[in-house]
């Protein structure tokens, strides 16, 4: 006679929700989750019931109606009778203007300033030090309005260049206006242009493309591309042959001499800025508030970019400048052969960070009068419409798309750059 | 994780216990101070003086309201606002009521949800510009650079002016009065555009006002005037019947010279009722009996505020104009106190 005893069997009880280490882990989960998603359900219900006791239901229509202000920097065709999403538009074009022009110079200085700061020169290291600390720790807001009340407080006003005796004049040969309303350099115009062709109908977000622009566009990448294949040429003879033929002049040509046929065949000149009036016409006229914006936004970030440069220089094993050297190459080329590569790596993603601070910050543009986004869209429209919610929430969200994508791109190219490990 | 959910509680908590709201004349009560919305500093209207006490013409309306609701004149935050913060500052709650030189328009009134209680000020929009310019009429401001305040009325009519005008201008944005006169000083723009009186006010404070000369077009209606949420009818009566009590009391002769003689009882059944020895005005708005005596006894009647602060003897030097009573052929006219 045998007794089998099955094993006990396990109910399963309420209580093993929390007594039971194989679930508690998740019961708290669910009950956190359960939580949040309430207190965002409570959100939105509180707002939408206080919207509605004001009477005030969430409505992008506004964004159809006439603006009825004017923008100073308009990039596209824009009046007081376009709509608030078109003024919208050209606020978010002057936003990505400062914010290109802002992360190209910044990197430019950074990284110029970030190397110098490390230079065996001691004279120049510490200047170097000098401009970081001061530029980093002070609040960038002040910087900028210091760069406009300069600009303002300092430059002659264009009245300034009028009557017989003038107190001031224009600057390079005539070319050039430097005034505290901006500055004004020569614009580039074309006597047999190829015209403009429209897209997007009469949308809000219509926009012209200048056929002279592509076509040169084309002819310099076409040049590019032969130029680069060149070179591949002249690689080729250097690996069989071990003699390198003499390029440059061939690559050059090949770039210039078509962009300058094709400027000739469209009638290339310039028009120059003129005083007429209250102000000057002609020319591109630079807005002192994109100037100040512009520098200042540059300098501060320039001053984080050095100190990630100077750190991924660091990181780079003195080793490795000693080998090249001992390889004979020269301190300059040791720099951007060996170091500087190498250092790319631990730039980088603390650059994209640089980055999308300095995008960010340029909603600071207020300050100086920049007709931004966020003067347009969550300045003056919000302000004649009374539509908080709506446009609050669309600059956010048309910043948060900025800045992803910057960060796409830049994380492409860091994966690009990354040591590949074997 | 646990103490996540704990926290989340205790924030979920916070909130809903924020979410109670009573009429704000029980918060004013309830409070002991009233929130008003000014500007950030224009003289004559409201700015602070060297000891930091806010002064001004809408400051005045401020105080009125003040005294009236808790019988005292100072118990006042000022808030400054820029053209662009002061109507989410009201629409939020973060003040009571905004005395901003602000124009009543239809779409503030009836899109942005406000009530406006009254006008203290007939306004139209002038032009500043430097005398030496050599400028007469703003028709001769082709191409000119203008310096404009930011989410205001003015911006817009600015807009409409030159367009129907056919004429061409760059507009300089600006957030504050001040960044507007160190951009007009230093000649970043030819022309600076607001309210006149506002104009009058900025060139008031000028080095040499004389240099600079207001232009013969006003483009524009704007009556200014205090204005509270939607909404709350109740609010909304005693601010405008305060202001009703200032603009009345100088029809009626009270000033703050006799206020205190005629609150004993005079033969004008209107002046007794408005200083509240007659009738039950006050206990109707949910206030004492001497409201309107307060409110008038701050600054004086609407008269005495509009010549201590803008009037002619003020550096700033406003006429009366379309701003003098309605017995005098302005435009100042208030509804029977009955």
């Amino acid at each position: 006679m045998t007794t089998l005893t099955d094993p006990p069997k396990e109910s399963f009880r309420l209580g093993m929700l929390i007594y039971d280490t194989r679930y508690r882990s998740m019961t708290i989960q669910i009950i956190a989750l359960i939580g949040f998603l309430l207190l965002l359900g409570w959100l939105f219900n509180n707002t939408a019931q206080n919207l509605q006791e004001l009477g005030k239901e969430p409505s992008f229509r506004f964004l159809g109606e006439p603006a009825g202000y004017d923008i100073n920097q308009r990039l596209l065709d824009y009046n007081s009778q376009s709509t608030h999403m078109r003024a919208a538009f050209i606020g978010l074009l002057n936003t990505l203007v400062v914010a290109v022009l802002g992360c190209i110079t910044a990197t430019i200085l950074g990284v110029t300033i970030g190397v110098l700061r490390l230079s065996n020169n001691w004279v120049v290291s510490k200047i170097m030090t000098i401009y970081v600390e001061t530029f980093r720790n002070v609040p960038v807001l002040l910087w900028i309005v210091f760069a406009m009340a300069v600009m303002i407080e300092t430059l002659p006003a264009p009245r300034a260049f009028k009557g017989e005796d003038p107190t001031a004049t224009m600057k390079l040969y005539d070319t050039v206006a430097v005034t505290n309303r901006g500055v004004y350099i020569p614009e580039p115009l074309f006597s047999r242009s190829l015209g403009d062709v429209h897209f997007l109908g009469t949308s809000s977000f219509r926009f012209d493309v200048s056929m002279d622009l592509v076509l040169l566009m084309a002819v310099f990448f076409a040049g590019l591309y032969v130029s680069i294949r060149i070179k591949k040429n002249a690689n080729h003879v250097q690996e069989t042959t071990g003699n390198r033929p003499r390029t440059w002049h061939l690559r050059l040509a090949v770039i210039a001499v078509p962009l300058i046929i094709v400027l000739a065949a469209l009638g290339f000149h310039l028009g120059y800025p003129e005083l007429k009036g209250f102000n000057f016409r002609g020319g591109i006229h630079m807005r002192n508030s994109l100037i100040a914006l512009w520098l200042a936004l540059s300098l501060y970030t320039a001053a984080f970019i050095a100190e990630n440069v100077r750190a991924g220089i660091m990181a780079v094993s003195h080793g490795q400048t000693e080998a090249a050297a001992a390889l004979g190459l020269r301190p300059n080329r040791t720099m951007s052969l060996v170091v500087l590569p190498q250092a790319l790596r631990v730039i980088i993603p603390p650059l994209i960070s640089q980055y999308l601070n300095l995008t960010k910050n340029s909603s600071l543009a207020i300050a100086v009068g920049y007709m931004d986004i966020t003067g347009t869209l969550m300045g003056i429209t919000l302000n004649q419409t009374g539509r908080e919610l709506e446009a609050v929430m669309l600059t956010m969200m048309i910043y948060l798309a900025i800045s992803l994508s910057i960060s796409m791109v830049m994380n492409w190219y860091n994966e690009r750059v990354k040591l590949e490990e074997r | 994780m646990k103490k996540t959910v704990f926290f989340g509680a205790l924030a979920v908590a916070g909130l809903a216990a924020g979410v109670a709201a009573a009429g704000t004349l029980d918060d004013v009560k309830a409070r002991g101070k009233l929130n008003c919305g000014v500007t950030t500093g224009l003289v004559g209207f409201a700015a602070p003086d060297a000891n930091g006490e806010w002064n001004g013409f809408d400051v005045s309306v401020c105080r009125a309201v003040a005294a009236a609701v808790l019988g005292d004149s100072a118990a006042v935050e000022f808030v400054p606002t820029t053209g662009k913060t002061r109507f989410t500052a009201l629409a939020s709650g973060e003040i009571d009521m905004l005395a901003r030189n602000t124009t009543w328009t239809f779409s503030r009134d009836v899109d942005l949800k406000f009530t406006f209680v009254g006008v203290n000020y007939y306004d139209g929009q002038g032009f500043l510009v430097p005398k030496d310019l050599g400028v007469s009429s703003a028709k001769d401001l082709d191409g000119a650079t203008i310096c404009i305040q930011t989410g205001t009325t003015t911006e817009l009519n600015l807009a409409d002016y030159f367009r129907s005008n056919n004429i061409s201008y760059e507009p300089v944005p600006i957030e504050t009065n001040s960044e507007a006169q160190q951009q007009y000083l230093a000649g970043a723009c030819d022309v600076f555009t607001t309210d006149a009186s506002g104009l009058a006010a900025t060139r008031a404070t000028f080095e040499n006002p004389g240099d600079h000369v207001l232009l013969p077009e006003i483009i524009s209606k704007e009556p200014l005037g205090p204005l509270v949420r939607h909404g709350d009818n109740e609010w909304g009566d005693v601010v405008r019947w305060t202001l009703n009590a200032l603009i009345s009391a100088e029809e009626m002769g009270i000033s703050s010279a006799n206020i205190a003689e005629l609150s004993a009882g005079t033969n004008n059944p209107e002046v007794n009722r408005i200083l509240g020895t007659e009738g039950t005005l006050g206990e109707m708005l949910g206030l004492d009996a001497g409201w309107a005596k307060n409110a008038i006894a701050a600054g004086g009647n609407y008269g005495e505020i509009f010549a201590k602060n803008i009037g002619e003897d003020t550096p700033i030097g406003l006429a009366r104009g379309l701003n003098a009573q309605w017995t005098n052929g302005g435009l100042i006219y208030s509804p029977p106190f009955r």
